[in-house]
This record gives structure tokens, C-alpha cells and sequence, in this order.
């Protein structure tokens, strides 16, 4: 489970103080696809950079499974984000000298896994998504498409408890984000608490909550009706990244 | 994970050849003009006896001009040499364990079954071979009691038995030195102490002579010294007789003292026999006797001048350069690849993982700039060695037996190369994990 309370989060210049989260609090259930929607500046990648320990907060407290965040290390956050955390970005953020196998492999190789066991991950991750015969291709032998699908493979090879996707499907045409979002929904499905950053209100309509940010600050909560679970359901998934 | 990060650092060459290959050249360059200059000072300033450093004395009394000091510069100094009345008074002495006094004549050698040889040859007493350690490969030097009246014997060294004898055992096969028959009773291993600190006159760094004969046959032969020989007063010098009682010094004079108390018990020797000279007139500057280990004579004597301590910080000054330059091209190479970093960040490196691979591309950096700065010293040095080397000048001996660039130079380039490197990356590994990887996520 996330919890925040309070978190403010203060980029400063010389000059100003420009608050990007103000008394933000927010709590996501396990199992649960939460859409956080905003105008440009509400402050939503910043919420996502928190929530995945890639920023530091000024006040507030930030449970994370039951942890209090701000007291660990860097090496225990870092630990903490490889093993709980995946991130999907907008503009896939792939390696670009690393081919498909090799960027999927980057995640379960900080966490120390035996080269077998990274293997089967790696496979199972890539046929979840589809790319499975693409493993020895480069980012840029694929299309958008592609791309955001292997980076959802490496998200999700560490078989994660959240998924932290910022506008992923902002570089994508419709028939792609169509893909990509199914592709999250079944994530989901699994099991996989997933938090969706995006300004499409069609796409946050697909999310469980949509919580709506203007200047660091919810605004909105709108739950919609849950979906009906894929076939197979998490167990199926589970199995196939074991 | 050491394995994945060389991986990796090698993708990172391959993205980068350019830069990386520049960086590996600055480090080499540094590198390689380093171990040049240090491998030529280290073979100037170093302690070719440091094992016995301690118990061997040079052996000076100033007899000089009571006016004028031997050494204007250095006027405390007294002259390097000694007289042979004074040499000879130390020689006789039963204080030391081993005493040395010798000089150098130039000779001719024949009757070997080769054409005669012109044989530069050390006159010297027979502790001579203990006393410094010169290794015997056939054989062995003369008995120290058999100086008077001295044997007919000679030792050796390696290359002119080489040359004489095709390097074969000759001892017991008699030769002719100058116009006296001589036994060979040795033959020296390669030796080839460097600085030559027991005769530092004619050349710090020439070789040692390439044959030996007991100290007295000079005399006898009435051979004059082919090294220095310094002269103060007006003297009436018509014969030998007359050159061994002058104040001429000529002779180089070295005690064995193997403790503290044999030392002080030497010293006394000399000051009483100064004091008993002086009374006879001689000794006119004031009592000056000095038992000086090596260390210290080699930095009386000026064996390494300012002139290379100047060169050695300079090219210290261009290895920082060649670093620093490094170190700016490094930053830009990290820190361009850090959206790469800000993606491994977010995929759970940590601080700590960041900065270790980062490292670990700066040893690789390291070993690569070692071993082509290496290289480049062993070409430099090779070079060096062609100016000097004996067919370019016509002899052997001089600063071109400095350019070996032997093991200790390789360990230096090693030892140098990877510190300086890793010290230098450490900063741009270390700037690298700091950056906050959200930055670089966004905007990638």
C-alpha cells in the first residue's frame, strides 16, 4: 500500500519558492489502477518521482508497504524502488547501446539475480508483451510501439508491486496507446498496483480513481466502475513471471 | 557485478571511441614522460648499496690549501680524494673490517690469443670484491694479505673475458697487462652499480673497469692515475718517489665499519693521525676527517643535480595537466550519458552501484593509458638510449646505461597510471551518481 500525508515537495530558485506538491496526501490500495490527471505544472511527474523514491520531499510522510521512506539510505531506497517499483516513462527511456534483452536485464541486474533466473524473467516478461522474438533487436530497430512494450517488460520483469507510468502512451499514436493501455490493464489484473500519469481524461476514464491535481494539490477524486477481470486474472501472470 | 560493469564500460568505449581514445593518450602521454624522467632520476638518485649503506665510509682528510678549500662551492667539503701517504696509513690500519684504497690506470692487455685490448683497469686492494659485493662468476679477487709484495694477479670483468676468453672459464690462464705477466684469478659476474658511487670521478653513471690488479702494482709500475689528480702547493716532483710523498691526492679511500663503536674507534684513528701530521706541518685548514656513508657522499658529491629534481617536477606538472585534462573530459562524458545514469537510477542503481561502475570504466581507462604509456616510455627510453649508445658516440658507459627501463619502471608506470587515473575519476564518478535522476528522465 502508498500512503502520503501532507508531502510537500519545493523546487527553489535564488529568487522563488515554486511549490510542485502542497499538503499532498493520497492513499492506493494493492491491486488498484489509480489515474492522476493535471493540467501541465499540476505538479503530476513530480508526484510520480516521489512516489517512485526518485525525489526527496521537503515535509509530509510517505509509507510505502508499511516503510516510512525518508528515513532510508539511498542504498535501502534504491533497494526499495528495484524491488517494489517499475517505471514506464513517456519516452520509453530504453538504452539505446543496450538491445532488447539486455535493457530488460538492467533492473534484475541490480538486484542480483543469478543469470538463470534472470533469463526466465526476461523471456516471460517479453512474452507477456509480445516482443519475445525481438530480444536481440535494438531500440532502434523498433518502432514506438515497440519500444514502450519492452519498456513495460523491463517495468515489469521484477515482477513489481507498483507500476509508476508516466504519460505512457504520450508518444504514441491511438492504435499503440490502445495496445499499451490494454496491455496495462492487464497488468493491473495481475495483481500490479499501477499509478497513471496522463492529461487524457479517455484514458484516465480506463483507470479504478482518477485523481485530478491543479498546483500541487488534489482537486478532484472520481472512482469509476472496477473492470471486469481478464481471463486468467493474476494468477495467470503471476505464474508466467515467477 | 564487476563483470557486468566492464561490459558495460566497453559499450561505453564503443559509444564514445573518440573521446575514450583521447583520454587513454592523455593518460599515456603523463604517463610516459613520468616514468621517463623517474626512470633516468631513480637510476641517478638511488643507493646502489643501500644494504650496506650504513657500514661502508668514504674516508676524506682535508689537506688542502690553507686559503683555498678544495671545493669553492662547498667549502666544508674537504677534497674527495686522498694522498697516497694518507691512503696507505688507512689501509694499514687494523680498525676497519675491510679497507679499500685504489685509483685507475689505463692499461693494455695481450698475449690472450686476441689482439691487444686496451683494458681501463682499477689498481686496488683485495677487500675491494667483498667490501662492495661484486659478484664473482668464475674464480674469486686476491687475497688482502697479499698486497705487499703484491701477486701477479688479475680479475676480469665479464665483457673483457667475454672478448679475451669467449666467456669461458679462464682462471689460472696468464695474460699479459701492460708489460708484466698476470694469472687470472677471477672473473666478475655482470655488475654494474649505478651511480659508480665508490669512484665518482670521470662520470657518475660510467661502467666498472674492465679489469682489476692489487692496488700496489701501480707503484710499482709507476703508473699514473687516468682518473682526477689534484694538486695545492708548488712541489718539487721528479720522480715517483717524490709524486707519492707530494700533498697530491689521487687515491679513492673506503672503510668497512660494521657497528657504532668501530666507527668511533675510526674516527679517532684519523683525527689522531691528523694531529700528529699536523705537528709534522701537514694539515693546514683546520681538522676536517669525515667518514661518510654512501648516502650521504653521493649528496656531497652531487651525483643527481637540481636540474633533474626541476625536470622530474615538471614532468609531474605535465602528468597533473594531462589529468586534469582528463578529468574535464571524463565529466563531459559522464555527465553526457546521464539520462542513461538517471534511467539506471530510476531501475533501482544505487549511489553506490552508479559510482562503482563509473570506477571501474575509470580503471579500465587506467590500465589501457598504463600500457601505452608504458609503450611510449619504452620508445622514449629506446630513443634515448640510440642518442647515447656507444656506436652512436664511440664508448661505453654514460647516461645511456640509465635508459633500461627495467622492472622497477614498469611498476612505477602501473602504480602511477592507475592511481593517478582512478584519483582523477574519482570526482566525475563520484558527480555522476549525484545528479538527480529525475532531471534526466523527463527531459531524455
Amino acid at each position: 500500500m502508498l500512503k502520503m500525508q501532507d508531502i510537500s515537495k519545493i523546487y527553489r530558485t535564488d529568487l522563488i519558492e515554486t511549490y510542485a506538491l502542497r499538503q499532498f496526501s493520497l492513499e492506493v490500495s494493492a491491486g488498484e489502477f489509480v489515474a492522476v490527471t493535471g493540467p501541465s505544472g499540476s505538479g503530476k511527474t513530480t508526484f510520480l518521482n516521489v512516489a517512485g523514491l526518485l525525489e526527496d520531499f521537503e515535509s509530509g510522510s510517505y509509507q510505502l508497504d508499511g516503510t516510512d521512506v525518508r528515513a532510508l539510505s539511498d542504498d535501502a531506497r534504491s533497494r526499495l524502488r528495484n524491488q517494489r517499483i517499475g517505471f514506464i516513462f513517456q519516452s520509453f527511456n530504453l538504452i539505446p547501446d543496450l538491445n532488447v534483452q539486455d535493457n530488460v536485464e538492467v533492473p534484475l541486474r541490480y538486484r542480483g539475480l543469478a543469470a538463470a533466473d534472470r533469463r526466465e524473467r526476461i523471456d516471460s516478461a517479453l512474452e507477456l508483451v509480445g516482443l519475445a522474438s525481438r530480444a536481440r533487436h535494438m531500440p532502434s530497430q523498433l518502432s514506438g510501439g515497440q519500444q514502450q512494450r519492452v519498456a513495460i517488460a523491463r517495468a515489469i520483469a521484477g515482477d513489481p508491486a507498483f507500476l509508476l507510468a508516466d504519460e505512457p502512451t504520450g508518444n504514441l499514436d491511438s492504435l499503440m496507446a490502445r495496445q499499451v493501455m490494454d496491455l496495462l490493464e492487464q497488468i493491473n489484473d495481475m495483481g500490479t498496483t499501477i499509478l497513471l500519469v496522463t492529461h487524457d481524461p479517455e484514458l484516465a476514464r480506463r483507470a479504478q480513481r482518477n485523481v485530478h491535481l491543479i498546483d500541487g494539490q488534489i482537486s478532484d477524486f472520481r472512482a469509476y466502475e472496477p473492470r471486469a477481470a481478464a481471463s486468467g486474472g493474476a494468477d495467470a501472470v503471476g505464474a508466467a513471471l515467477a | 557485478m564487476l563483470g557486468y560493469y566492464v561490459r558495460l564500460a566497453l559499450r561505453s568505449f564503443s559509444r564514445n571511441p573518440g573521446i575514450s581514445a583521447l583520454m587513454v593518450l592523455a593518460i599515456a602521454l603523463g604517463i610516459a614522460v613520468c616514468v621517463m624522467t623517474l626512470t633516468v632520476f631513480h637510476a641517478m638518485s638511488g643507493n646502489p648499496i643501500w644494504w650496506k649503506s650504513d657500514r661502508l665510509y668514504a674516508v676524506t682528510m682535508d689537506n688542502w690549501d690553507p686559503n683555498n678549500a678544495a671545493d669553492k662551492k662547498h667549502p666544508e667539503l674537504p677534497p674527495p680524494l686522498m694522498t697516497y701517504k694518507d691512503a696507505r696509513y688507512v689501509a694499514a690500519s687494523r680498525v676497519p673490517m675491510r679497507k679499500v684504497i685504489m685509483y685507475t690506470v689505463d692499461a693494455t692487455i695481450s698475449g690472450a690469443g686476441t689482439a691487444p685490448l686496451r683494458t681501463p683497469t682499477r689498481a686496488t686492494t683485495g677487500d675491494f670484491f667483498a667490501m662492495f659485493d661484486a659478484p664473482f662468476l668464475y674464480g674469486g679477487g686476491w687475497s688482502a694479505a697479499a698486497e705487499d709484495p703484491p701477486p701477479p694477479s688479475i680479475v676480469l670483468s665479464r665483457e673483457t673475458n667475454e672478448k679475451l676468453f669467449g666467456g669461458s672459464n679462464s682462471v689460472g690462464r696468464v695474460l699479459r697487462w701492460n708489460d708484466q705477466e698476470f694469472r687470472v684469478v677471477g672473473v666478475l659476474d655482470d655488475w654494474f652499480p649505478r651511480p659508480r658511487f665508490y669512484d665518482l670521478n670521470g662520470g657518475s653513471f660510467s661502467p666498472p673497469e674492465d679489469a682489476y690488479v692489487p692496488f700496489a702494482w701501480g707503484p710499482a709500475l709507476s703508473l699514473q692515475s687516468s682518473g682526477n689528480t689534484e694538486c695545492w702547493k708548488p712541489e718539487t716532483i721528479n720522480n715517483e718517489q717524490d709524486f707519492l710523498a707530494s700533498d697530491c691526492v689521487w687515491i679513492e679511500t673506503w672503510v668497512e665499519l660494521p657497528d657504532a663503536a668501530t666507527h668511533e674507534r675510526m674516527q679517532t684513528v684519523l683525527d689522531n693521525y691528523w694531529a700528529e701530521q699536523h705537528r709534522a706541518g701537514r694539515f693546514p685548514r683546520p681538522r676536517n676527517n669525515r667518514l661518510t656513508d654512501v648516502g650521504q657522499w653521493l649528496r656531497d658529491m652531487h651525483v643527481v643535480d637540481n636540474d633533474n629534481r626541476v625536470l622530474v617536477g615538471l614532468a609531474f606538472a605535465f602528468l597533473a595537466v594531462c589529468l586534469i585534462n582528463t578529468v574535464g573530459l571524463l565529466l563531459a562524458k559522464f555527465l553526457n550519458a546521464a539520462a542513461i545514469t538517471g534511467v539506471r537510477r530510476a531501475l533501482g542503481a544505487s549511489r553506490r552501484q552508479i559510482f562503482s561502475q563509473h570506477l571501474v570504466e575509470v580503471a579500465i581507462l587506467a590500465v589501457l593509458g598504463a600500457a601505452l604509456g608504458c609503450l611510449l616510455a619504452a620508445l622514449g627510453l629506446a630513443a634515448v638510449h640510440h642518442m647515447y649508445s656507444a656506436a652512436h658516440l664511440g664508448y661505453r658507459g654514460g647516461y645511456q646505461e640509465l635508459t633500461h627501463f627495467d622492472t622497477v619502471g614498469v611498476a612505477w608506470a602501473i602504480v602511477l597510471a592507475v592511481v593517478a587515473t582512478l584519483a582523477a575519476g574519482l570526482y566525475p564518478a563520484w558527480r555522476v551518481g549525484r545528479t538527480p535522476p529525475a532531471v534526466y528522465l523527463k527531459s531524455q
